[in-house]
């Protein structure tokens, strides 16, 4: 039996990994088969991110916290976590490859995936037009019109990125100001190649095999609009990734994991959760790796508490 | 390493080709398709008697990835006698895969 296992590997993840491997833990970090590395995989330049005072590739910064856990021992294992049972005082872990594991810890650090708009034919035409990830897909959108949703950071970095390649980013935003860090909307709303269409959601997807355009409506008259569009890229934010766990451990309301203040403790002994699986508010590398460092304290704590 | 494929070498490599060929569209800056690529590696390995995989650079090969059509990346296109008879977008784990696989390689 294994004293911990991570599951995740964005900035949580790792940064446990870590912690509990320097404390001599010898951690088996699970990080996914395709999605290792988390959200920042997806981003391009992370400049708040302290210590890098130039910024940095987020996948560099990635492979940098990925080096460093290993560096003290943790193991990473590029496999996918589809059950556990975290109840007992062994608690069991199966991957997709189709290995158990068991730990006398675990951390959860799943993160949270994209939310989707919940349309009709949205899954149809992902990848013919609609695309969730503007760093995998920009490169398509030479010298074509393209929209970005969303009102947060990653909608105005998407479309600040997607300017490099498209001849116009429409910006679609359901309410009257971003929730985005002023420094991104300033550049957002600098930018020459985009045009911001307040108070508007998407009301409709347009396109048979491939998306040629939306329909839109206005949130506060309610009126429609057509726009013809040759990719659709979805930033409204992310749901916490629970599926795993959400029949065993305790949710708070908004379905992120509970943990007991602030601490990592969720409602099982010897499970602990970290990064943006139990954060609601913040949702940055930056406290994800602090909220990951909580959670390998306290597993150590736990685990030393065993003997 | 699956073989990498040309606009030159695509009509040998693929169209012409009796076995059905999975063309995986990539590229460097896509890091889905960097986590995708051992697994299919694995897939060649494993079942290459009766699935040829092969890559496309988009970035060497725009012409190809405008052809078919490509705005999503990595992009998984299955050839048989020349046309594309199935699509798979996105990096998925290998279960995923083989299971998207299945009519090819059993």
């Amino acid at each position: 039996m294994r004293e911990v296992i991570i599951i995740g590997s964005g900035p949580a993840g790792y940064t446990a990994g870590i912690y509990t491997a320097r404390a001599g833990l010898k951690p088996l970090l699970i990080a996914s088969s395709v999605e290792a590395g988390g959200e920042l995989m997806k981003t391009t330049e992370v400049e708040n991110y302290p210590g890098f005072p130039n910024g940095l590739q987020g996948p560099e910064l990635m492979d940098a916290f990925k080096a460093q856990a290993e560096r003290f021992g943790t193991e990473v294992l590029l496999d996918d976590v589809i059950e556990v049972d975290l109840k007992g005082d062994v608690k069991i872990v199966k991957t997709g490859n189709g290995k158990t594991f068991e730990a006398k810890a675990v951390i959860l650090a799943t993160g949270a995936a994209y939310r989707e708009l919940g349309l009709p034919k949205e899954k149809e035409l992902s990848g013919y037009g609609i695309s969730w990830c503007a760093t995998c897909d920009g490169f398509f959108f030479r010298e074509k019109t393209i929209a970005v949703v969303g009102g947060g950071d990653s909608a105005m970095e998407e479309a600040n990125f997607l300017t490099r390649f498209a001849s116009k980013v429409y910006l679609i935003h359901r309410r009257d100001s971003f929730k985005a860090s002023k420094i991104m909307q300033e550049r957002a709303l600098n930018n020459p190649k985009i045009e911001v269409v307040w108070n508007t959601e998407v009301a409709e997807l347009v396109g048979d095999g491939r998306l040629s355009g939306v329909k839109l409506r206005n949130t506060v008259d309610g009126s429609m609009s057509d726009l013809d569009l040759d990719g659709l890229f979805i930033a409204i934010g992310n749901d916490p990734r629970i599926w795993l766990v959400e029949n065993q451990v305790q949710l708070t309301e908004d379905k992120f994991i509970k943990v007991e203040g602030r601490s990592s403790k969720t409602s099982l002994p010897g499970v602990f959760a970290a990064g943006d699986v139990i954060d609601p508010t913040y949702r940055q590398a930056i406290t994800a790796a602090g909220s990951g460092c909580v959670a390998a304290l306290d597993a150590e704590h736990y685990i030393t508490g065993l003997q | 390493m699956s073989k990498h494929v040309t606009t030159a070498s695509f009509q040998s490599d693929v169209l012409s080709s009796s076995k059905p060929v999975l063309v995986d569209f990539w590229a460097e800056w896509c890091g889905p398709c960097r986590m995708v690529s051992p697994i299919l590696d694995e897939i060649s390995a494993e079942h290459g008697d009766k699935l040829t995989i092969v890559k496309v650079n988009v970035d060497e090969e725009p012409a190809l990835a405008q052809q078919y059509g490509i705005t999503s990346i990595p992009a998984l296109h299955v050839f048989k006698d020349g046309q594309v008879i199935k699509q798979i977008i996105g990096a998925k784990p290998k279960p995923s895969l083989l299971a998207d696989l299945s009519e090819f390689i059993n």
